[in-house]
């Protein structure tokens, strides 16, 4: 299986770079921009260089602690796919919010229908719920937002004493931590504040696909396999201990996690179709 | 005012009463008007009953918005319901009522700090439900603006009910339990109350909203002296009415003994090391800081503070006037949020009471107990409850 798409991956770049080529002269590929086709995102979290696995497989830190995942959830919003000449797509927002869940592997392929047909060159979107959104009535957050049932409330993924979503929860344990019970808790949220400004998490990660596209065509649906890389979560602008900050919620000191984290998607590759 | 509360949903139930005359008679004209083949079948009635809600005159106009949830006698009845029903907790045994019970206005009596399921200790005292229309915010650090979702809190609170409303839902959809000791019917409940018998969240919390904003406490000895009744207080609570507007008014004030404030009242912080309000707004200037509660029925709600650690009135007045056991010595935590009226430049800490001055304003204070709000079966346990 893996042997067959690397030779169809191979088989299509040089096409794609034959195209390049042949581009001057003839378009083989037609991209009618008026019609839409469908495109798909692929969250695959992984840990450094393994694949991540709940509970029973065992990760190191930067700082050299070991560690365990028993959860990763996080929300991804407002997504945006970017072409190379500066223009964009923009999802719906109504059909624009996703609950990532490590436990569940559907919940790891995002749908995204009625694309324009383009070649997009990237992607971004909130590691989170917008503000705008978070703030909203309860009626305008149902589905994966309704924080009373379904994924959200089964998952805990809401704050209801300080009204929010917790944009990204990973649990587990390390026999670094200092917490009574070994167990490491970042509950990362914060919209910015309903009634005065407070603590802002939202962020928007954008991968670049580095010269790769994703061509979408009526007949065309690319699959945009992306990396999240757990290890990123506790390394980056600021190094995270599990001794020092086993447990991070609501506080200050989550946005040095949150601005950790929108750096830890990148691309792996693109099925064409 | 209570009188025509009163009278006015006596009048309420007599308009009831002949509504349901006129839809039945005209039922009755509609069968006959149909084959007289037919067996005539009265309709299930799916229209539930407008109650009515109206503010006590000297009361500021609410601040829930009852457009978005008109009360009906049965959609009250329905929050009554499960408001007192355990089966909103994980282990089926904890209820609304077991912390909020009626005969301390909805205050967990006797507990600085309360007991949910498992016996698990919460690290707050539990407030009271009363005159919910009127909360600007809810809880000690008002991290919630909006009475519907107030319930989700304590239900799902590790060490309150620890449940996930999602499971509520699903356990009131299954209801009622064969063998269970309380047969009760929700979706018969949810569908006198909103017309169909869906069980979802937003009717859970609406219902539980209706009960609440029923929770009018209004007919204290205060409140009859208020309506004209001169002798409805003594003498010694005149002074200490006097005497509380004069310092205590600045932040119990109003009809509703609250200006809806978070303030540090320069309690020392204690192991748990509370924060309050800043653990909602992460602004230093919250630190410490805790919503101004109401006294309406502060008689009744001991123990005090928000973290229940004073349990008589005394107590609290000493804490205020910072002469506990008449000792000169500073007991009052300064910090950098510690209230301004609290300290005033050249002076000691704290607000400057005499021994009879703190009785006049404790016997006041037991003026506002609400003898009526407390029995009244309206709003008692309708048999599900438990309390512990």
């Amino acid at each position: 299986m893996k042997f067959n798409f690397s030779s169809i991956y191979l088989f299509l770049s040089l096409i794609a770079v034959s195209l390049i080529f042949t581009s001057c002269n003839d378009n083989d590929v037609v991209i009618d921009p008026t019609t839409t086709g469908r495109i798909r995102i692929e969250f695959d979290n992984i840990v450094g260089d393994r694949d991540l696995t709940l509970n029973t497989a065992n990760y190191k830190n930067a700082a050299g602690q070991n560690f365990t995942v028993s959860k990763l959830n996080y929300y991804i919003s407002n997504i945006k796919l970017l072409m190379a000449n500066g223009s964009s797509f923009t999802v719906p927002q109504d059909s624009s919010y996703f609950l990532i869940r490590e436990s569940i592997a559907a919940s790891q392929e995002v749908t995204i229908n009625n694309v324009p047909a383009g070649e997009y060159t990237g992607v971004q979107f909130i590691i989170g719920i917008d503000s705008l959104r978070s703030a909203s009535d309860v009626s305008k957050r149902k589905g994966i937002l309704d924080e009373l049932s379904g994924p959200t409330n089964a998952e805990g993924m809401y704050w209801n004493w300080n009204p929010g979503y917790i944009f990204l929860m990973l649990e587990g344990t390390s026999d670094s931590a200092s917490s009574p019970n070994g167990k490491i808790y970042y509950h990362i949220g914060g919209f910015g504040g309903r009634t005065e400004k407070t603590l802002n998490n939202i962020r928007t990660a954008k991968v670049d696909f580095g010269g790769k596209k994703a061509i979408v065509t009526s007949t065309l649906s690319p699959e945009v396999h992306l990396m999240a890389d757990v290890l990123k979560i506790f390394s980056g602008s600021t190094q995270v201990s599990f001794s020092k900050n086993p447990n991070v919620m609501f506080q200050d000191y989550s946005s040095f996690i949150a601005n950790n984290y929108v750096n830890m998607f990148t691309l792996d590759h693109i099925h064409a179709d | 005012m209570q009188i025509k509360f009163n009278q006015h949903l006596l009048t309420m139930k007599k308009i009831t009463l002949l509504f349901t005359v006129i839809c039945l008679f005209q039922i009755l004209i509609s069968c006959k008007s149909e084959s007289e083949t037919e067996t005539p079948v009265i309709p299930e009635k799916t229209t539930p009953t407008p109650l009515s809600w109206k503010k006590p005159a000297y009361f500021p106009d609410p601040v829930y918005d009852l457009s978005k949830n008109p009360l009906t006698e049965e959609g009250v009845e329905l929050g009554r319901f499960l408001f007192y029903d355990g089966i909103l907790s994980r282990t089926n045994k904890i209820g609304c009522g077991t912390c909020h019970q009626q005969q301390s206005a909805f205050t967990h009596h006797g507990h600085d700090l309360s007991h949910g399921v498992d016996d698990l200790l919460g690290f707050r005292n539990s407030p009271a439900v009363q005159n919910m229309a009127w909360n600007t915010s809810f809880f000690w650090d008002g991290g919630v603006h909006d009475m519907d979702i107030v319930p989700p809190v304590p239900i799902q609170n590790e060490v309150e009910m620890g449940e996930k409303v999602g499971n509520v839902i699903e356990k009131l959809r299954k209801t009622p339990v064969a063998g269970d000791a309380k047969q009760v019917n929700y979706p018969k409940m949810f569908k006198a109350a909103f017309g169909t018998d869906e069980i979802n969240s937003e009717r859970m919390m609406k219902a539980l909203s209706q009960f609440m904003m029923t929770l009018v406490s209004v007919n204290s000895r205060y409140d009859y002296y208020k309506l004209g009744d001169a002798s409805a207080l003594t003498v010694q609570e005149k002074e200490g009415m006097a005497l509380f507007k004069q310092n205590c008014a600045t932040c119990h004030a109003g009809e509703l003994f609250t200006d809806n404030s978070f303030r540090n009242n320069g309690l020392i912080p204690n192991k748990i090391n509370d924060q309050g309000r800043y653990g909602i707004t992460l602004n230093e200037m919250d630190r410490l800081k805790f919503k101004v509660p109401s006294l309406r029925n502060v008689g009744l709600t001991a123990p005090y503070m928000h973290d229940g650690r004073f349990y008589t009135l005394q107590e609290v007045l000493d804490h205020y006037a910072n002469d506990k056991n008449s000792s000169s010595i500073d007991t009052m935590h300064n910090s950098p949020t510690l209230d301004p009226v609290l300290k005033i430049a050249g002076q000691k800490k704290g607000i400057k009471l005499s021994a009879s001055e703190k009785q006049s304003i404790i016997a006041f204070l037991k003026t506002l107990n609400d003898e009526q709000f407390i029995t009244d079966k309206r709003f008692s346990d309708p048999g599900v409850g438990t309390s512990l």
